[in-house]
């Protein structure tokens, strides 16, 4: 049986780790061995990662190979029944309460596609409008702008049509979707949901009843249009750890509903630029890189606001060589620059002195421009009518090829 | 289903053609104003909107009067007639994007509250300058009108329409020309800019409703979402396998254009230009042609950069075999993003004209 995180239970010192909060144990750093033994997941090791090259033939996501995603459940189950032949479909989402993407809000995109393409399997992707219509108290209309806008950007990383389809709550929850929900609303009781998510009397009663929304998009028949006849079919959900609290309480209801348990592989949280105690918000637009950035807003952010390990002076510099631990260009090249070699060669060099921080910096901020420039393009070619192909809720037969 | 002229389709090619040619670091602007000039030429005319009105079977009612470049003017020829009169206004933001204002003569509009309810801030509007009227809207001086919204290089352009429209038993309009006034009312205007693929909507523009943290922009939903006409398909020399650290900077491995980008920009020696054609948001076409231009553009800037006189002399014989495998480990992704950017448009363009498809006569 696994463990039901109560939130009640939680010391005043220890860290934080939901849906709406994340912070560190006294302003330090997320502790995340401490947080995969809490949640009780699993670790993501190197055996994975060669497994996942076996079976794909094709070398593993930057993000597996330095340990982005580095949590999972059951993801062994997923591989052992793919080897054997079984498909099985992708799930991931987002909630649209800002039209402003940054890179942190890519990275469970980009990875979702790199499975996509490396297992050959569809994807649903959830925008949770009515999340962010209750929670941030936007009005419906808004949401649904915010929904259809952010879904420009998710496109952008590069899904193929044939194989995904994107929803949204407003739209699509009815029908399949909403028996799934009662069934699962039916197996977890107030007391539950209040010790999973921490809601209290004050809480209007469209919060108390969301989870089901965001957990059943992991059962194939919610979507009958793409599933029907394949109750059997496994779900992979690729998110970031906070989300482990949904499909936690979504894994105790499936058996009793007789469902398959969805799978998680899960990712660490992007720091902000300011480093891992700061935090990345929309109100400060330093904090992060977005994906609107233009290539002098990216060096300057880089230059300017991102949080070194690198000595006060040169002469410091050269002899103790720099933090590796906190430097932020560090951290975020080892998301984003594919070749390992180079990144070692840069890790060595800098951890030792001998490269100055403005290198390091300069080499990321040439790395950022050509993401954002790939991933600008790619936006501009998203138009009004791809979305509606891409929501329309019409067959993929080519889902598996 | 839009009227275009023969003619504009030829017009487009010319400029693609004679622009891949000038293969000089150009300035984006003269780029800008010698496409919308070729394309210029072939803006809407007047008896061509009349002509269209008529074959969707739209009541309207023409006069024709001297010229007039203003309201006060035109109320001097049809200002008796019943209808009331409309004052149009041509708006840019400072992120040079476009705005027709067609709103009843007498209802105030407030540049200011107008600019933050669109979630531009205070000052966020202007009046858009002489020439765009020209290269965007295609009309003449004075002769601002939502029809203008017909030709493809307002493609881009938001159009805002007064609820007081609604309210009129017809209202007039410019047709394209200053030396007519058209009557008609909100729903034949409605008829037509749908069978342009506008979907026509009416707005209070007397509303001054809070804009804050808690009460978003109401008109947000109105700001064009896509950058304008040229930017984006042009080249960039891939950057990903140069280590060498080279002092120009990002800016010049990465030039693509913007819209954003709008000033000479010194750098861009390694970016070619793409005719206005590629850049258009809706129903654009999944163009293989200049699909596999990209392509051979990028791996043809590949193969140029791996063939100099040290990888000679480093390879020497094996330069192929070395060269080829480089080609293929870079652009991989890359031309597989690209391929899956065309093949989403494809099939876009496939649904749209299925969901459109008329069911089989038995």
């Amino acid at each position: 049986m696994e463990k039901i995180e109560d939130k009640n239970q939680q010391p005043e010192e220890e860290q934080v780790v939901n849906p709406w909060e994340v912070s560190a144990k006294d302003g330090g750093k997320i502790d995340y061995d401490k947080l995969i033994d809490k949640f009780g997941c699993q670790r993501l090791d190197q055996p994975f990662v060669d497994r996942v090259q076996r079976l794909t033939s094709r070398p593993p996501h930057v993000f597996l190979r330095r340990g982005v995603f580095f949590a999972h459940r059951d993801f062994n189950d997923i591989l052992d029944a793919y080897e054997r032949g079984e498909k099985f479909y992708l799930y991931t989402g987002r909630g649209p309460s800002s039209e402003a993407l940054h890179l942190g809000h890519l990275i469970p995109f980009m990875f979702t596609k790199y499975l996509q393409d490396a297992f050959k399997v569809p994807l649903v992707i959830q925008l949770t409008d009515d999340e962010k219509c209750m929670w941030k108290n936007l009005s419906v209309e808004e949401s649904q702008r915010l929904a259809r806008e952010n879904a420009k950007d998710i496109i952008a990383c590069g899904f193929d049509i044939s194989k995904t389809f994107i929803f949204s709550d407003f739209d699509y929850v009815g029908g399949a979707f909403y028996k799934n929900m009662v069934k699962v609303a039916k197996c977890v009781t107030y007391n539950k949901v209040v010790g999973i998510f921490g809601f209290t009397g004050e809480d209007h009663i469209g919060k108390v009843s969301f989870p089901p929304v965001q957990a059943v998009p992991s059962f194939p028949s919610s979507f009958p249009h793409l599933f029907s006849g394949k109750d059997y079919l496994r779900c992979l959900i690729p998110c970031a750890i906070d989300q482990d609290p949904y499909f936690r309480m979504t894994r105790d209801v499936a058996p009793r509903i007789g469902y398959h348990k969805p799978a998680l592989i899960e990712s660490l949280f992007f720091p902000a630029l300011q480093g891992e105690n700061g935090k990345m918000s929309a109100s400060d637009p330093n904090s992060a890189i977005y994906v609107t950035d233009s290539a002098k807003d990216i060096k300057y952010k880089v230059n300017k606001h991102a949080f070194t390990g690198g000595q006060e002076s040169i002469e410091k510099h050269r002899q103790y060589g720099a933090n590796l631990e906190v430097d932020i260009p560090i951290k975020y090249l080892s998301f984003f620059l594919e070749d390992d070699a180079e990144l070692e060669h840069i890790k060595k060099e800098y951890g030792a002195g001998r490269m100055l921080t403005g290198e390091v910096k300069k080499r990321l901020t040439e790395v950022l421009t050509e993401l954002v420039e790939r991933h600008r393009r790619a936006r501009a070619a998203v138009t009004d009518e791809m979305v509606d192909a891409f929501m329309a809720v019409r067959p993929l037969p080519n889902m598996f090829d | 289903m839009q009227l275009k002229s023969l003619t504009s389709g030829k017009a487009h090619e010319t400029s693609f053609h004679s622009s891949r040619y000038l293969q000089l670091p150009l300035f984006l602007p003269f780029i800008s104003a010698l496409t919308q000039k070729l394309t210029g030429t072939m803006g809407y005319s007047k008896d061509q909107l009349l002509a269209r009105l008529k074959e969707l079977q739209i009541e309207f009612s023409q006069y024709e009067h001297p010229v007039v470049l203003t309201v006060e003017a035109q109320a001097k020829y049809v200002g008796n007639l019943g209808g009331a009169l409309s004052k149009n206004l041509f708006l840019k933001d400072k992120k040079h994007r476009y705005y027709v204002v067609s709103a009843l003569a007498d209802t105030k509009v407030d540049l200011k509250v107008l600019s933050q309810r669109l979630g531009l801030g205070k000052g966020g509007l202007r009046m858009a300058p002489e020439e765009a009227l020209g290269e965007i809207l295609q009309v003449p001086l004075g002769c601002v009108t939502p029809f203008a919204v017909v030709n493809e290089s307002a493609r881009h352009v938001s159009l805002l329409l007064d609820q007081g429209f609604k309210n009129q038993e017809c209202c007039f309009f410019h047709p394209l020309a200053n030396d007519m006034s058209i009557s008609l009312n909100a729903h034949g205007l409605d008829k037509f800019l749908k069978s342009i693929g506008r979907n026509p909507s009416y707005i209070d523009l007397e509303a001054n409703p809070p804009v804050g943290k808690d009460q978003p922009p109401d008109l947000a939903a109105y700001v064009p979402s896509d950058s304008p006409v040229l930017s984006d398909l042009s080249e960039k020399a891939p950057s990903s396998q140069d280590s060498t650290g080279d002092s120009v900077g990002a800016a010049t491995k990465t030039a693509a254009f913007t819209a954003k980008a709008i000033k000479p920009s010194g750098n861009a020696k390694n970016v070619k230009e793409k005719s206005a054609d590629s850049a258009r948001p809706s129903i654009p076409a999944a163009d293989a042609g200049k699909f596999v231009e990209e392509l051979l553009d990028r791996a043809s800037a590949l193969l140029l950069s791996e063939i100099s006189e040290d990888s000679i002399k480093q390879h020497g014989g094996q330069l192929g075999a070395e060269v080829a495998n480089n080609v293929k480990k870079c652009l991989r992704e890359d031309l597989k993003n690209l391929a899956t950017i065309f093949k989403n448009t494809a099939y876009t363009e496939g649904f749209y004209a299925g969901t459109r498809c008329q069911p089989r006569r038995l």
